[in-house]
Formats: structure tokens, sequence, C-alpha cells
């Protein structure tokens, strides 16, 4: 198990107070103008070779996308934003983190806007979030008041720190919608390239970042890259949030060293499966948007992007959703692909139209009023969907379903045989439309 | 996506003024933002509207707040009815946002929800006293203390349907509620068993200041040359994660002769393949010299082809019957098999 010192968010239960003076009694703020003295460059190498791979799910090395913005302003300035919109079913890490950690993030938006020369950085944080936007502005406010943020600050680097909020819509969590949305436009993503470290917020560099990626960073360049990197396993390391949700006994959020197994990561922390292991139907590893993997897959499994991908699902978001016998998997993963139907931003077509299909098959899949050849369709209608959107939404909502007739095709047919067995007055003919 | 319009006419304010509070308001959030972006303040202000307005936005609150923000009505409407927190409807007094997304529907969300329509009503609608009205919203990010429901601003969490009554009881009579977990846990962790976060020098200030050692060190070590030495060993560049990373779907690269052959099709030798391409055996033009025996075109509209060098084929499609065709000379000419009768034809177009 991961040891309590090498664990950064300290307080993540929020049994200590949030407040400035007992973050910095938890190691906040501590020597950041010795780090910010180290130098830009020094900074990104030193993300860069602690491996930290992006926490908002798609994995991508966090000290690299910083390297990518310009070194040299061309006269428009840099910005900072950083991705609060925490919408993925599941996941409920950065919630914590605001509220009990602010500190932690407004340290680390300081660190990372001078790793790549931006004064001014925007947190985006859900709209939802009332309590948590509070508790951030009050750090915030905490911050400017010490003078360890603001044009004139005890650090020597100008900086302002903003907190901007939505108003719920699941899709200002893709980076480019959320610029969209924060121009205070629909979030509606937007083509790539230009990428937004070339054109971003109000057409100036940007970069995007999650909130556990920015809020990790102080730690690793107080305790090093080695420090970081020696965590978990090759090409998957440090410690990450784990967002428990579902059948296990005590649900909960922990941090944790990656590549622990399933198995570890529930035992330890989650009280063990509701009824027991033999009681495990499957899990979903990473957040609504990839695929289902079955117990027998996922129970001793390494929790890491590597190795859940290799079983053809993502530790995207690491928010692990665990589902017992008892759970009605097609009903199940028929909600989630009414999630994406209402979270559609209705820009690409085959997402727009796509989402709402593949819902309403799979409600009548879950009642079994379907034919056995319509899982084929479904199957090939969200090949046609995922990768012909601007966007990863289209791929995020055809992940589940695939992955539902990936491992659970007799559960769909084992229903449309026992409703056709059964006389119905309607005819089972009610067209996918 | 979701279908949000507007309220009726007749629910309709007649006016709606931006009171002091909302305007001042306003000047704050538009000052975080550069000079001339001050739509970017829009969904800040609409909230605010929103909550002058008791809850919910009339067309007059959208107007005045794209006089407010300079901006064109129809952009600020635009954003009003694409985010699903602004109400476009009246709501009660509390409006709960109920969670029914599958983490929460796992743990129980149906209860909660079966509480809803029994005491509230249908969704989406007010209770004849106005002191409740519930939607259904997706996920609210709380999943690790599912099922959970919004009331106004503010999360109840850890429901179970007796908890759940009795905060709709101690709420309609005006009596204080707990916010957050309804069974006492302080946030997400695991209730009554947490065994993390134990270790007291964690909390006492011992560990401030730890990490300078490492600096130290490296500054001892570069004045011995160590320190090159050091940085060597660290990897210049990170391999980027995509484009596999987190794409759960690797799609093969279909249809390549690597492929074809594992799947046990028998490569084309290539003395075939050069006797395919000798232009004396082509069978070219061959299908049309039966064109003069066509039927004549059932309607005046119907295509007809221009007329063609004399040689000179016309591409037809394998598939679609020519316009004018009787359907049983079309079954038989579909495949083109009879104008090739050396050709297997794979009716279900499979492997080509």
């Amino acid at each position: 198990m991961l040891q309590d010192r090498d664990r950064i968010f300290t307080n993540l239960y929020g049994f200590h107070s949030p407040d400035l003076q007992a973050a910095k009694m938890r190691g906040a703020w501590d020597g950041t103008k010795f780090l910010l003295e180290q130098g830009r460059d020094w900074i990104v190498n030193e993300m860069k070779a602690s491996g930290l791979r992006g926490r908002g799910g798609a994995g991508f090395p966090t000290g690299l996308k910083w390297s990518f913005m310009p070194k040299q302003s061309d006269g428009r300035p840099h910005y900072l934003v950083v991705n609060a919109d925490e919408s993925e079913p599941g996941t409920c890490k950065d919630r914590e983190i605001m509220r009990n950690d602010p500190h932690l993030l407004v340290e680390g938006c300081l660190l990372a806007s001078f790793a790549m020369g931006a004064h001014a950085a925007y947190i985006y944080i859900r709209g939802e979030y009332v309590a948590e936007r509070y508790a951030l502005q009050r750090a915030v406010d905490e911050a400017y008041e010490a003078k360890l943020i603001g044009k004139d600050n005890i650090h020597g680097y100008p900086f302002d720190l903003y907190v901007h909020h939505g108003a719920g819509a699941y899709i200002c969590g893709e980076e480019t919608a959320l610029i969209e949305s924060m121009e205070g436009k629909k979030g509606m993503p937007r083509l790539k390239p230009p990428f937004p470290a070339n054109m971003g917020l109000y057409g100036c560099p940007t970069t995007v970042n999650n909130v556990e990626s920015i809020a990790v960073a102080g730690t690793i360049l107080r305790r090093g890259a080695a420090w970081f990197s020696g965590i978990g396993r090759p090409n998957n390391v440090g410690t990450k949030l784990f967002c428990v949700s579902g059948h296990v006994n005590k649900p909960c959020n922990v941090e944790e060293a990656m590549g622990l197994t399933f198995r570890e990561l529930i035992d330890r922390h989650c009280g063990g499966i509701r009824g027991g292991w033999d009681n495990l139907l499957g899990v979903i590893p990473g957040g609504s948007s990839v695929p289902i993997v079955p117990a027998e897959q996922i129970a001793d499994a390494y929790m890491d992007f590597d190795t859940l991908r290799n079983l053809k699902s993502g530790l995207g978001t690491a928010a692990v959703i665990v589902m017992d016998k008892s759970t009605d998997i097609v009903r199940a993963i028929a909600r989630l692909a009414y999630f994406y139907k209402h979270e559609s931003c209705g820009q690409c077509t085959p997402c727009r139209e796509g989402t709402g299909w593949m819902w309403r098959v799979l409600t009548r899949m879950a009642e079994g009023r379907a034919q056995k050849r319509e899982i084929d369709m479904l199957l090939e209608v969200s090949t046609q969907i995922e990768g012909h959107t601007i966007c990863a939404l289209g791929d995020a909502a055809a992940w589940p379903v695939q992955g539902l007739i990936r491992h659970f095709r007799h559960e769909i047919e084992k229903r449309i045989d026992d409703y056709a067995a059964n006389p119905h007055s309607e005819s089972v003919m009610i067209a996918a439309e | 996506m979701a279908v949000r319009k507007l309220a009726p006419e007749e629910l309709q304010p007649q006016s709606f003024v931006l009171s002091p509070e909302t305007e001042a308001f306003a000047d704050k959030e538009v000052a975080k933002y550069p000079p001339g972006r001050q739509a970017s303040a829009v969904i800040a202000l609409l909230g605010k509207a929103q909550e002058q307005a008791g809850g919910w936005l009339p067309r007059k609150a959208i107007e005045a707040v794209a006089a407010k923000l300079d901006m064109p009505v129809i952009r600020v409407m635009e954003v009003a009815t694409f985010y699903t927190m602004f109400n476009l409807e009246p709501v009660g007094k509390y409006f709960i946002q109920f969670c029914g997304t599958t983490p929460c529907m796992l743990r129980g969300a149906g209860d909660i929800r079966q509480v809803l329509e029994r005491r509230v009503g249908e969704q989406n609608h007010v209770s004849p006293d106005g002191t409740f009205s519930w939607l259904e919203v997706e996920c609210l990010g709380a999943c690790s203390n599912a099922p959970m429901v919004q009331i106004n601003d503010d999360y109840y969490e850890d429901l179970t349907t007796e908890n759940f009554e009795k905060l709709l009881d101690d709420l309609a009579a005006g009596r204080p509620v707990t916010k957050g977990s309804q069974i006492g846990r302080n946030r997400s962790e695991p209730f009554q068993a947490v065994n993390t976060l134990q270790d007291p020098v964690l909390y006492d200030g011992s560990l401030v200041g730890a990490w300078r050692t490492r600096f130290d060190e490296q500054a001892k070590a570069a004045e011995t040359g160590e320190a090159a030495a050091a940085m060597a060993s660290v990897p210049q560049e990170m391999k980027a994660a995509k484009p596999t990373a987190g794409r759960a779907i690797e799609t093969p690269v279909a249809d390549t002769p690597a492929e074809r052959a594992k799947a046990g099709e028998t490569p084309i030798n290539p003395v075939d393949r050069k006797e395919a391409a000798d232009p004396s055996k082509a069978t070219k033009g061959d299908s049309h010299t039966e064109s003069g025996a066509r039927p004549a075109p059932q309607s005046s509209k119907s295509y007809v082809a221009s007329p063609t060098k004399d040689g000179e084929a016309v591409p037809t499609s394998p598939t679609t019957p020519e316009a004018g065709t009787p359907p049983a000379q079309a079954e038989t000419r579909r495949d083109g098999s009879e104008s090739k009768p050396d050709v297997v034809v794979d009716k279900d177009n499979m492997t080509s």
C-alpha cells in the first residue's frame, strides 16, 4: 500500500482545514519561489521526467503538453485554463481537491503558468459545484491576500488567477468546447488544428489541463521527478486518485499508486465487493466513456493506462464503477447511452443522431423487444459514430455500447429469447427509427 | 441533445430589470476578462439573473443580460437554451435536481425517484403549494456518495428512502437540514473505515522543507561533476500517449494483402495478374452489344444516355439496375455474371 508520506492530497477527506495556514502546514506553498528560480525549462523538464500522464482521461504526458506552448510570446498573452468541469459519470475526484486541498491547485496554477509563460489562468469549474466554487474562490482570495499570487506578489512573477464557472454541459469538459464556453458561446468543440497551444482562448496560446494534473505539480517539483516516477509501473507512474462507486461495501475516493491491482484497491479501501468477489459482474474502470471489463478479466488486472488499454478498456479518469450480479447490465449501459444522448452538443450528425438511436435500440434490448440481428446492427452503427465526429464524445458514446456487446451479447440474446417466448400483443418491429 | 424552449408567453413576465446587486455582480465578473471579452461573463450573469428572477430565466431577463453585456440577444438566447442549468420554466422554492446516471442508479437512485414521484409528482412540474419541483439530471459528480440530489445550490448525498423522506419533510416544514452526507459521513472517505492519511507527521508541519535536502545534495554533486551524469539518465523526450492511449478499440488496418492472407485468402499469382492486365483478353464492351434490345423508357422523364463513340464502353454500376430495365432482366444483369461467365460472383459483396 502507498505510504501516507507519499500521498499528495493529504487532506483528501476534509478532516483538516482547507485554509492557507493549514495547507502550509501540510506542505503547500513551501519554497514555491525557490522552484520558480530553477527556471522555466527546469520545471518543464522535471515534469517530463516525472512521467506524469494527464489525469483528465486521455493520459497525455503533462510535461510534454506544457512544452508545446510557444517559448517566446509573439505579443499575444498566454493562458492556462484548468479544466474543473468534472462531469464524467463516476468521476468525483476534482471536487475533493477543490473543496479540501484547494491551495495545491492554486499553487500548481502558478507553477504551470510560469512554465508556459502565462500571466493569467482561469479555472473552469462546473456550474453545479457551487460549494466547491466558493471554497476555491476563498483559497484564491487567501492567496491574493497573502501576496502569493497577483500583480505584485512575493514570487516576483505577475500572475492572476480567476475562477470561471459553467452551467451544466458535459461537453464543456472537452478542451476546445471549454474554450468556446469560456468565450461566452455554446460549448461546441472546435476543429483541430489549430491546436489550443497556438490558438486557444481569445485566439491566444492556451493549455488546458485537468485539476489533478495541475494540483500534483507542486509536490512533484518539490520531491523530484525520480520520486514520482518511482511509484507505479513503467510508463504508468505516480499516484492517482481513484473514485470508486457502485456495488462495493464502502465507496470512496482514495489516492493510490498507479498499477495496484483492482483487487487490492477494492479490498484495502472499499471493504470488498458487495456480496463477495464471486458476486462481481463487471467493472467500468475509467468513467462512463470506457468499455466495461468483465469480472474475470478485471479482478487481478493492474489499474493503469496500458494494462486497461490491453483489456480493450481504459483508465480514463480512474472512476471505477463496480457492478455486481444484481445489476441489469443492459439497462445500466442504456442509461449511459441516454447520458450521451442528453449531452451531445448537436454539432456533428453521427453523434447527434447516433446517440439517440443507440439509446432507443438499447432501451428496447433491455426489455428484449428486439431482433438478434439488431445487435450486429447496433455494433455497426456504433463504429460509424466512433471516429467520425469533431470531438471524442462520439467515441465515448460508442465504446460503452461496444463493450456491452463484446462481453454481454449473451445477456441481450437471452432477453430477446425470453421476450419472444412470451406472447405479446404489439409488434416487435417498432423500428429503430 | 436536450430540447429546450422558453416558457410559454402566458408565463413570461412583462418586464425584467437587473437589480443593482446583479449589476454590481456583472461588473465584477466582466473585470475578470480582458477588455472587449465581456461575453465571457454571460454564464455567470445569466445565473445571477436566474437567481434574481426566482430560479428561472424569463425572456426579458435574457434580453436584459444581452443589453448589459452588449451582446446580440440571439447569442445570449443560444447560451441560455444550451446549458441545462438555466431553467426556462418556473421551478419550486426547492428545486430538486435528481441524479439518475448509472453510478447513482446502481446505488438505488430508482427508489429516490419513486419518492419524488410520489411526494412531488411529475418531473418538471411545481408542486401545488409551490414548494418543490424536480428534474432528473445527468451525473452531478458525487458518485462515491451516491445516490444524491442537489436541492437549489446544495448537495445531499448518501440518500436512502428514509433519510430522503425526512429531508423533504424538514425542508417543507422549514426545519434546518444537514447539507452533504445524510448518514454522517464527512466527505467521500470510506465510511467509518478510513485507514489512510493517519500519519500525524503530515499535519504537524515537520515535513515542510524536508524536500530541500535533494537540492542541497545536487548542489554538492554539481561541484564534483556528478550532476551531468545524473541528468543524462533523465529521458529527454517522452513518447506521446497518442494516438493509441485512451483509445480503447483498436481498428485493424482493413484490407491489406497481409491481412487477407492471414484470413485465409490465397494471394493473387503474379502470372495471373499479368494475364488479367493483357488488353487483348479484356471483356470490354461485350455487355453493351445488346443495348439495342433494351425496352423503351417507361416515362418520358427517364434518363436517356447521351450517344457514345463507337466501341467506347459505358460504365455501368454493378449493383444498380439501369433505369427502365424490367425487374426480371435486372435480376439477371445486376451482377454482370452473364457477361463474364468465368467470374465467380459474390452476391453479398463480402470479400471485395
